[in-house]
């Protein structure tokens, strides 16, 4: 067969280079005084302390989920370190400070750290293991009040807004993960678009594993104030190990009256070799309260990564007239096993909500869409589309959706789309009797499936996750 | 141009053709027509490479290459062109976006610079007006939602754009009225050249007023039994296919 799907080649990860930097990472194992450990290396005040230690107490009596419809072996989390940082690493004045290995590292990831060189118009957080090394057009983004800087820089430099909004959308022992990761988050990033300002760039995190054993526990915070508008995006990838590793983020998002914020990710995290071995553990939990009237909040995310997924970006809308959305690609390859989906809340009046989740399995894949939309009762007028999607590449996969409705009011309403489908041979043969190999002819299949999703990217990025896509679903036809 | 010998195909072990001879060359025109469920849809798809056909016993040549050997793009690339009976739909992929690819990527194999959106645009413009192609058809996803003629025009005018050195087309008659049969005629001799050979397989003689062939085969039971020029496509539609079979059967005992 000149399509054989059967037969998975080897695809070859190309963010799986180990940059050679002296780190500093700490002993395996958790315990307080690992976390003491963190708090003071980041120089934190005391409430910020003993947050941390509570949510530690916490997680030591929860239980790590077991609903998701994902297989692992147990996580030891005592054999994992929850700190790694490259050494010698001084407050960054300039780039010229940056250790030139990080910054190779960078540069061999596609993101150039130098200004100059930069994407036009897109700031970037560049987070390397446990912390930010450097955040790029500060002073022209501080120029119109916006704050961008690290987490651990926000705790220091503005401590108010972080006692403030910490927390605000994700408790401290929300989850198993979140708890987790309120215990030991190292780093992350730090937005404030203040009352009115349209935020001048994209704002976008470059996060980076780098480290042998260490878990990755970022924390990310977004704030925009009444009528501001800001676009984020998140970027991720991790070298080939044997080992798995762990990721567990947070990430909040508060957008006040009138206010926008589009939150992008593109997951890129090292999915494991063809058998299964190694990868990253993706759980993360990542919410949005729309707190103010006619606030919106619009998760876009692209998943080609990562050995297991986990997440549920979702949207809490108690503005009235506020508005969520998910637009979400995940792409589960080889041995990949994602569940991921959203949860909008509804609770204030006429407040909307949209879901376009597109799910596409190959290989071995298992692709898991589980979604909740609950219309609370004081919340009239409220109104929901979803639309799930799969697509299976082969017949050694899965593609499996939950959908959740839970409706208090009955004004509600609800619209929902659901197909599963097959790539064809007859639609692959067509293409490569117009001259396509069975490989382009995939990814142009794959990519017009998620054209839905992709044109939610902002432009720059759309290019990126096309071929991101494409690369993923290398070795998916043989 | 395209040489073939002695074909046999099988599909899940049941033969379909049987030691099938054709020649065709550069300039010429042949049609192919036939019962229903005899194998001509089966020749078209062997010579394009689907590899649910296997090919158990037989050769075919083109321009003195195996053709056999060559994957399905690799033909096209050579300048292989099918027009399938049933286009497939593919939702969300432009029909412009497949067609650029598609070009970009023959031009690839013959060593040409690919080209830009604006000059694909430019290119592919002339070649609309031509087969009444619109710009809304031209956006719309591969197929999708087409109706039947639209998509036959559809197929003839990638035909146009891919400008093959030798093109099968099944059935691109069935379902086209009399304004779209012109049309479709029309896109095919445009391409007519003496460097290009097409092979029309057709149940209708009505479209050999337009495309007029050099030659007519009847296929019957998975075997060229007859050929001969235009008037045998003329008798086939007076008599059918009885009587061919009848004069085998009689040349047989
Ligand atoms: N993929 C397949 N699987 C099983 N049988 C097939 C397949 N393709 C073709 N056949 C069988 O092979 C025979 C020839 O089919 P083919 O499509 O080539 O006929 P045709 O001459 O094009 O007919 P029509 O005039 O109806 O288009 C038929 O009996 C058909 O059922
Ligand atoms: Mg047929």
């Amino acid at each position: 067969m000149s399509v054989d799907i059967e037969k998975l080649a080897q695809q070859e990860y190309k963010y799986g280079f180990v940059t050679d930097v002296d780190q500093e990472i700490a002993p395996v194992g958790l315990n307080e005084d690992v976390i003491r450990m963190i708090s003071a290396k980041k120089d934190e005040p005391q409430w910020l302390l003993e947050w941390r230690l509570k949510a530690y107490e916490n997680w030591l009596t929860m239980k790590e989920p077991t609903w998701p419809n994902v297989h692992y072996s147990p996580i030891d989390y005592q054999s994992i370190s929850y700190y790694a940082a490259p050494k010698n690493m001084p407050k960054l004045e300039s780039l010229d400070d940056l250790d030139p290995e990080i910054k190779a590292a960078y540069d061999k990831l596609g993101i150039p750290l130098d200004e100059q060189k930069m994407l036009a118009g897109v700031a970037v957080d560049a987070v390397f293991d446990s912390v930010s090394v450097i955040t790029t057009f500060k002073k022209t983004l501080a120029e119109s009040g916006v704050i961008f800087c690290s987490i651990s820089d926000a705790v220091r430099e503005h401590p108010e807004l972080v006692k403030k909004y910490l927390g605000f959308v994700v408790p401290a022992n929300d989850n198993f993960y979140a708890a987790l990761n309120t215990a030991v988050f190292t780093d992350g990033s730090f937005v404030y678009i203040p009352k009115g300002v349209r935020c001048p760039m994209e704002l976008s995190t470059y996060f980076r594993i780098n480290a042998e054993n260490t878990g990755q526990f970022e924390r990310t915070l977004i704030i925009a104030e009444e009528g501001s508008y800001v676009s984020y995006l998140e970027g991720c990838t991790a070298p080939k190990r044997d080992e798995n590793q762990l990721h567990a983020a947070v990430v909040e998002l508060i957008a006040h009256k009138d206010a926008t914020i589009k939150y992008s990710t593109i997951q890129n995290w090292y999915p494991g070799d063809s058998e299964g071995k190694g990868g990253i553990y993706n759980f993360v939990t990542k919410r949005g309260r729309c707190v103010g009237n006619n606030s919106h909040i619009s998760w876009t995310q692209v998943e080609t990564g990562s050995a297991i997924t986990w997440k549920y970006p979702s949207c809490i809308l108690e503005g009235d007239n506020s508005v969520g959305e998910f637009y979400s690609v995940a792409l589960t390859n080889r041995r990949q096993q994602a569940d991921t989906g959203t949860k909008m809340i509804h609770k204030g009046k006429n407040t909307s909500s949209t879901i376009i989740s597109k799910g596409i399995s190959a290989g071995f894949g298992q692709n898991t869409y589980r979604g909740l939309v609950a219309i609370g009762k004081d919340a009239s007028g409220a109104r929901n589309y979803t639309q799930c999607d799969s697509m299976l590449i082969g017949d050694k996969c899965g593609a499996h959706t939950f959908p959740y409705i839970e409706v208090k009011n009955s004004t509600a309403q609800m619209e929902h789309e659901a197909s599963t489908s097959k790539i064809g041979e007859d639609q692959i043969f067509y293409c490569q009797q117009r001259g396509l190999s069975a490989e382009d002819a995939v990814s142009l299949i794959v990519n017009g499936f998620c054209k839905d999703v992709f044109k939610e990217l902002p432009f720059e990025f759309a290019v990126e996750a096309e071929k991101l896509l494409s690369i993923s679903l290398e070795g998916s036809v043989g | 141009m395209l040489e073939i010998k002695n074909l046999h195909v099988s599909v899940e072990d049941q033969e379909i053709l049987k030691g099938l001879n054709l020649t065709v060359n550069k300039g010429e025109i042949h049609s192919i027509m036939g019962p229903n469920g005899s194998g001509k849809s089966t020749l078209a798809q062997v010579l394009a490479g689907r590899d649910t056909y296997e090919v158990t016993e037989g050769e075919i040549i083109f321009e003195g290459k195996d053709l056999l050997e060559l994957s399905p793009e690799d033909r096209a690339c050579e300048g292989i062109f099918m027009a399938f009976q049933y286009p497939v739909e593919i939702p969300g992929v432009a029909n412009t976006y497949l067609l650029r690819e598609a070009l970009n990527s023959v031009r690839k194999y013959r060593g040409q610079e690919p080209l830009k959106h604006i000059e694909f645009a430019k290119y592919a413009k002339e070649k609309m007006k031509v087969m009444d192609i619109s710009d809304n058809l031209l956006k719309r996803a591969v197929n999708q939602g087409f109706s039947g003629g639209e998509k036959k025009r559809n197929e003839i005018f990638q035909m146009q754009i891919l400008e093959p050195k030798f093109a099968i087309l099944d059935e691109t008659d069935s379902g086209l009225d009399i304004d779209a049969l012109k049309i479709v005629a029309n896109g095919v001799n445009a391409l007519r050249s003496p460097e290009r050979a097409f092979v029309v397989i057709t149940h209708y003689q009505r479209l050999l007023d337009y495309i007029v062939p050099d030659f007519v085969h009847v296929l019957v039971d998975g075997k060229i039994v007859k050929s001969g020029g235009k008037e045998l496509a003329l008798e086939l539609e007076d008599k059918g296919y009885g009587w061919i079979e009848e004069e085998k059967t009689a040349a047989n005992s």
